[in-house]
């Protein structure tokens, strides 16, 4: 019944990105959207440069475009602000379409609308080549603070356990003619909530007698460790570095 | 190791919770290596706070636990955590890392193995239950029976001295039930199963033990503890319908 939830984000496949130890992925990720970031918003042939490297990352990923623009959607909210911008800005106005926008607001969106859509495509190139799994071990790797790699990696591991316990809670609540229509009903999916709150907090303590009944000491051991070697560091290094060269020639163009 | 020693002796072991509750009232029960002993009882007899004090979870307020010879104790825990295996009713609280192989390496790495040795007690384990083919699949896709399996090879790569199982049949499909009963009746160690199966502990284990109200009621072959009747409802047990124990195998 609970099984076979994928994550429909990550595409397996046996391509160079794929290989690449995760840690040199994520590191390449974090300082290309730093270099992005970092680049002039009136140079927008910089842009252009950018979205090429990452259309090429996407094709030796073998990642269709098509599933980079339907993940896309989580920046909807981003592009909503972004394009209220120029209506509530302030400044020289000018004219488009008949609307009446502010030049420094246009500005400010397309800097924001640029910026973030290059780091969204990035990060969904990461997770379609990188299982989620190998992610936290990359992070571990990277020297994240160890407690919080671990709550996600448990995250990881009980949010379909989770998820399957509120399906059959909502099930249960339906079968007995629960109807969710409007607010009077607010209620009872706050006591659904809260007591699936002290299930998964209940659970948490089984699961620690598990862990402590097999020699747990509060420390997570190593069992997987990925190397990455200097040919992986240098391939996964391209990306940002030649993000930072667009950047470093968009800024002595001026 | 210290040959000889039954692998777990209880001794006038008694424990009152927190709150002033008394669970167990003075159990004594010996098992040689090599047993398969079913330990029944109704629900609140005790049974779960006896096996919370085998692997040192809970410490006993009166009375002494060993395993094969080592007394439980605080400065004792790593070890005799490595020689009880405790396998959890409900296998989503057993299989807490991302994969299988990870969950099964939990335990030996805690003991300190890394590299080449432990994967081959990883392997050597999975391989015991018949589930090395799942070694790189996340325990969420594994069917219910699977995850059971894998749940009892994370405490054989702790190469245990004996395995104590918490209800292994509840939840299990027949054929599931079946396979676990073979893969357990395989395996070469001592085994302690707490179970209401009655039919599976005559199965499974020669001998029973009866806990009731905090205290080992009887102690006998399972066969002729299930034929007596009288005993059985003295402490809330039952048959399953149509199921007649003949005191002397038919």
């Amino acid at each position: 019944m609970s099984a076979g939830h994928h994550h429909p984000i990550y595409r397996p496949a046996d391509t160079p990105v794929h290989r690449l130890p995760p840690q040199c992925k994520l590191a390449a990720v974090v300082a290309f959207a730093v270099f992005v970031v970092a680049t002039p918003r009136e140079r927008f042939w910089a842009f252009a440069v950018d979205a090429l490297l990452l259309a090429a990352v996407a094709a030796a990923a073998r990642v269709p475009a098509g599933a980079i623009v339907r993940r896309m959607a989580v920046e909807v909210p981003f592009v909503l602000f972004a394009l209220a911008i120029p209506l509530i800005g302030t400044g020289e106005r000018v004219q488009v379409l008949g609307l009446s926008l502010s030049a420094p607001g246009l500005w400010a969106a397309w800097n924001i609308l640029a910026k973030a859509t290059l780091g969204v495509v990035a990060s969904i190139l990461l997770a379609a080549t990188t299982e989620p799994r190998m992610m936290l071990l990359g992070a571990e790797r990277l020297r994240l603070p160890r407690l919080l790699v671990q709550i996600a990696t448990f995250m990881l591991r009980y949010l379909d356990v989770i998820l399957d316990q509120m399906r059959r809670m909502r099930v249960a609540r339906e079968s007995r003619g629960f109807v969710a229509r409007d607010l009077r009903q607010a209620p009872v999916l706050a006591k659904s909530a809260g007591a699936l709150f002290i299930r998964s907090y209940e659970r948490g303590e089984r699961v620690h007698l598990a862990m402590l009944s097999r020699g747990y000491t509060g420390e997570m051991p190593t069992i997987r460790d990925i190397s990455a070697t200097g040919r992986d560091w240098a391939m996964a290094g391209m990306l940002p570095c030649l993000a930072a060269v667009t950047a470093l020639l968009a800024w002595s163009t001026t | 190791m210290t040959s000889g020693s039954p692998s777990l002796t209880v001794s006038r072991l008694a424990y009152a919770y927190p709150d002033g509750t008394q669970a167990l009232y003075g159990v004594d029960l010996t098992i040689e290596r090599g047993e398969r002993v079913a330990l029944l009882g109704p629900n609140g007899a005790g049974k779960t706070t006896l096996v919370m004090h085998l692997n040192g979870i809970l410490t006993a307020g009166h009375g002494t636990v060993e395993v094969a010879g080592l007394p439980v104790r605080a400065d004792t825990l790593r070890e005799i955590r490595r020689r009880v295996g405790l396998v959890f009713q409900d296998p989503d609280d057993q299989l807490f890392m991302p994969t299988v192989r990870e969950d099964v390496a939990f335990g030996p790495a805690n003991l300190g193995l890394r590299g080449a040795e432990l994967d081959r007690r990883v392997r050597d384990a999975l391989e015991r239950v018949g589930m090395l083919d799942a070694i790189d699949r996340p325990p969420h896709h594994l069917s219910f029976g699977q995850r059971r399996r894998v749940a009892v090879a994370t405490v054989l790569a702790m190469e245990p001295e004996i395995l104590v199982l918490d209800e292994p049949s509840s939840n299990l499909d027949p054929a599931s039930r079946r396979e676990l009963a073979e893969i357990l009746k395989s395996l070469d160690v001592t085994v302690l199963m707490v179970t209401h199966d009655l039919p599976y502990a005559l199965e499974l284990c020669e001998r029973s033990l009866v806990m009731s109200e905090g205290v080992i009621a009887a102690d006998g072959p399972t066969r002729a503890l299930l034929a007596d009747e009288r005993l059985l409802a003295a402490h809330r047990l039952e048959l399953p319908y149509g199921f007649a124990v003949p005191a002397q195998p038919g």
